[in-house]
């Protein structure tokens, strides 16, 4: 990416914050909190995910076969199914079957994968009227905008938006205002629509094969009168859509709501098995008993690939076929909280899904105009309902992007990260915010000449031009003695008897930069009777993973097991300070080594607090930290990784049983997520989405504010002006 | 385990929570609770059980005009889920699906025998009856609802109000 091309990206997201942003993140944060409300009364919400997660699994797999099945099953109960490659060919099949009905109008009502082939658009050049009766759907189709959100596509318009919108274009006798002006308004227009109408077209979001029943979710009754009124029913569905039965419906009925919008269950769930045995309502007879005569009535399912038998085939995008579109992934992400899905969002689909439903249907390109709005912070992972991998499908689109990728500065960053992936050409951004340990190493060397030169105005201003990172950032202060160097130096301090022996994971910040709060680690560990040994050890290759290069993670990946195996066969603890480097270790390795060597150091990794609570509930004294008197107020931010993880709580109660008053924030993320606030054309958001951790903050009016991850800390010193210390670093006992 | 009534009440406060009115009646006094539950101009939907019957001044095979002018509809559910207060609407010949759709206020009549007490049975119902006939259903909680207009509003296409009239 370029620096004109930056430059855009930025006016164009700093657009859409002043635009729409607000509405945006009232209504997805909304949602979100209803989504924790809900799911947290529901006893059995993982069991469900688990059978969820099982069923699809297994539909997928058995695919063809469930096609089949269906198709033989609608064809038996007198409708027409047709297999539709791509979108044109969906679209001719559609828009035959309204020729032959000689229809004038249809009504729709809401469906993702009729947005993905464009069947409104078809359907017009044929002559056909389409009226969209979702009422969010309908504000767009006025409005003449593309839905922002899978599951409420005018999420991005406020009530007073649709009220300006609504009077100008009708021009109603009294201007509309209210909420319930705007839907009576709406349900009268539509209803008149209906009523004209010849064919009626819905998506599906599950087809059972056995019965041929499809499952429409919806709360406001549109759908309903879609497939009753008019006698001709089309169905637009994805073939990822089909489920074995009918049982196999309920986890999904139970979750979908929840996981979308916070509803326990939507008002609506319609089970339809076409055609249905429900009298058509012929408005042009008005006196005509609806229950006289034969009911003959005309189904027809499009069930259309589009590239989804290719992903079933692709290891890493398979998964985004098991999506349900239920948009928690969106809700719960910070970025599209601040930013929505206009710019969060491909030619259909937005979110953190969409990454990967636009490079298996449209393509990397499409893909790659809005990757990077995923962090990687992994928030959504336990948000999707049935346990979707979204950041890793990320991961896997930003390194085939970064393959496909040319942005002509090749010779020059061969010379600066000679560790780039084989073959392949990342941005030049990406590749020095993929090499960053290089860098740290650098820097560490010529310290305190690399930070007064970070710091000065020229080189400022070249790492914006040429790297795009942000001058309104502070660069991290790189120091000259490492914390591998300090712990091989100091004199012998460790316990004579120790109860545990841990290995301290050195993470490149740790190292090269934080090194206070490695110096801060080891104390409070030896305190509690450990002995601490800090190996030299490689980055985990996380930064190079959150820049899609893969190759250059796995290599990493290998070095720390390499780095950290003889410690474990003696014994060790692998002891971990950075969250997002313990997620690496738990999750990430598992696609990037052997399993036994995943699995080792996983299972003997622990977060620094959660290891500090362990020995505290073994016996170890709080006494030997550094304790206060339970009047000292402490805000903390865990990470995202670190709570995707459950170990915040671990952090919350090592400060209490030291006497701590802890509060924490509840905010989804900072708006950092490692390199991605650094970027340029990607700081107004970050500021935007730190806003309400900054709040939270700044309400708890505490006497310290600490954090876990480096990211958060150097978010929240952006923010507030002062960094916060890591939570080991005010239990020191050297304080 | 749940008794009967238990399920009844554990129905009662889920469909409350949806502002869902109920009126607990018996076979022989449900034409009498009907009639005091509508508004007229009313259509319905003939009710599927053998000792149930509406009342008088509700008219069955309803012209789309009836159904465009209707207040009431009055339609029968074939089940009810007692977690999500929830009930089940079967597609019939007898027009009980544009019955229970087109009017402001739907009720809904169903046996109180009829109640199961969570999704699971009630899917392990459907999947069976669906395996036998093909039917079609909905299952509603509540009234038609949308919140795309900035704050939540009722009947959005479908009813704005529903009242169960459960028969013991």
């Amino acid at each position: 990416m370029s620096s004109e091309s930056r430059a855009a990206k930025a006016a164009q997201i700093r657009h859409l914050l002043d635009t729409e942003g607000d509405a945006v993140a009232t209504n997805t944060r909304g949602f979100n909190r209803g989504r924790y409300d809900s799911v947290a009364d529901l006893e059995e919400y993982q069991g469900l995910k688990d059978e969820a997660r099982a069923i699809k699994e297994d539909a997928i797999e058995r695919l063809p076969e469930l096609i089949d099945e269906l198709t033989e099953t609608i064809e038996e109960n007198g409708g027409t199914v047709y297999i539709a490659d791509d979108a044109a060919d969906a679209n001719e099949y559609v828009a035959e079957v309204c020729a032959e009905r000689d229809a004038d109008r249809l009504v729709k009502s809401k469906s993702m994968t009729s947005e993905e082939i464009e069947v409104n658009e078809h359907l017009d050049r044929e002559g056909v009227d389409v009226v969209e009766t979702d009422l969010g759907e309908w504000v767009l189709q006025v409005a003449e905008e593309a839905p922002s959100h899978i599951v409420a596509p005018a999420i991005h318009k406020s009530r007073q938006d649709i009220a300006d919108l609504f009077n100008e274009r009708f021009d109603p006798d009294e201007p509309l205002e209210t909420a319930e002006e705007l839907t009576m308004f709406a349900r009268e227009k539509l209803l008149a629509r209906i009523k004209e109408a010849d064919v009626g077209m819905t998506g599906a979001n599950f087809l059972a094969a056995e019965t041929g029943t499809m499952a429409l979710v919806t709360s406001e009754g549109n759908a309903r009168k879609t497939v009753t009124v008019p006698d001709t029913h089309i169905a637009v569905a994805g073939v990822e859509k089909v489920i074995p039965t009918v049982e196999d419906l309920r986890p999904f009925v139970e979750l979908i709501g929840r996981s979308g919008t916070g509803q326990d269950i939507t008002s609506y769930i319609s089970l339809f098995t076409p055609p249905i045995d429900s009298p058509a309502v012929d408005f042009d007879d008005p006196d005509t008993p609806i229950t006289d005569g034969e009911i003959d009535r005309e189904f027809h399912l499009v069930l259309i690939d589009n590239g989804r038998l290719s992903m079933r085939e692709d290891d890493d995008l398979r998964e985004t076929l098991y999506c349900i579109r239920c948009s928690a992934c969106s809700n719960t992400c910070a970025n599209f909280q601040s930013v929505g899905g206009h710019a969060f969002g491909g030619e259909t689909y937005s979110g953190g899904i969409a990454t990967g439903w636009e490079a298996g249907i449209e393509g990397l390109d499409t893909a790659a105009e809005f990757n990077d709005l995923c962090t990687g912070c992994s928030r959504c992972v336990e948000a999707c309902p049935v346990g979707i991998d979204i950041p890793w499908i990320n991961t896997v689109v930003r390194d085939r992007i970064n393959e496909t990728g040319d942005d002509g500065f090749d010779f020059l960053v061969d010379g600066l990260t000679p560790d780039a992936e084989d073959e392949s050409s990342p941005t030049l951004q990406k590749r020095v915010f993929g090499n960053f340990e290089t860098l740290a190493k650098l820097g560490s060397a010529t310290a305190p000449v690399s930070n007064w030169l970070g710091r000065s105005r020229p080189v400022g201003w070249l790492l914006e031009e040429s790297l795009g990172v942000d001058r309104r950032r502070e660069l991290p202060a790189f120091r000259r003695e490492t914390l591998v160097e300090w712990a091989d130096r100091r004199d012998e301090t460790t316990p004579a008897d120790p109860e545990r022996r841990v290995a301290l994971y050195p993470d490149v910040y740790t190292n090269y930069m934080l090194v206070e709060r490695g110096k801060a680690a080891v104390r409070a560990l030896e305190a509690l009777g450990v002995a601490v040994e800090v190996p030299a050890a490689p980055g985990t290759g996380r930064p190079p993973l959150s820049q899609g290069m893969i190759d250059t993670a796995r290599a990493k990946a290998e070095g720390v097991v390499e780095a950290l195996e003889p410690h474990l066969e003696q014994g060790r603890d692998v002891v971990v300070i950075e969250p997002s480097d313990l997620a690496m270790f738990a999750t990430d390795y598992e696609r990037l080594l052997e399993p036994e060597s995943h699995r080792r150091l996983a299972d003997h990794s622990y977060e620094l607090l959660e290891y500090v609570y362990g020995l505290l509930e073994n016996g170890g004294s709080p006494d030997a930290l550094s304790v206060a008197d339970g009047e000292e107020r402490v805000a903390y931010h865990s990470h995202c990784q670190q709570r995707t993880m459950s170990l915040e709580a671990h952090t919350v109660a090592v400060f209490e049983e030291c006497g701590y008053d802890v509060t924490t924030s509840d905010v989804e993320c900072c708006g950092m997520a490692g390199s991605f606030g650094y970027k340029t054309q990607y700081y107004d958001l970050s500021m935007d989405v730190g806003e309400p951790l900054a709040g939270q903050l700044r309400d708890a009016d505490a006497d310290h504010v600490v954090a876990s991850g480096t990211s958060c800390t150097d978010q929240i010193g952006d923010l507030l002006g002062v960094e916060p210390p890591h939570p080991i670093e005010l239990l020191d006992p050297g304080r | 385990m749940m008794t009967r009534s238990d399920t009844y009440d554990r129905f009662a406060e889920s469909a409350g929570e949806y502002g869902v009115e109920l009126t607990r009646t018996t076979a022989e006094s449900l034409p009498g609770t009907i009639e005091s539950v509508i508004t007229t101009p009313v259509v319905g939907a003939p009710l599927p059980w053998d000792d149930c019957s509406l009342p008088e001044p509700v008219p069955t095979d309803p012209s789309p005009a009836e159904l465009d002018a209707a207040v009431t509809g009055v339609s029968a559910a074939s089940l009810a889920v007692a977690d999500y207060g929830s009930v089940v609407l079967e597609a019939t010949p007898g027009g009980g699906e544009p019955v229970s759709l087109f009017p402001d206020e739907h009720v809904v009549v169903l046996r109180e025998d009829d109640i199961v007490p969570d999704m699971e049975t009630a899917f392990e119902w459907l999947d069976e009856q669906f395996r036998d006939t093909g039917g079609s259903a909905i299952v509603a909680t509540g009234p038609s609802a949308t919140a795309d207009m900035g704050s939540l509003v009722k009947g959005a296409h479908g009813p704005k109000e529903v009242h169960a009239v459960v028969v013991t």
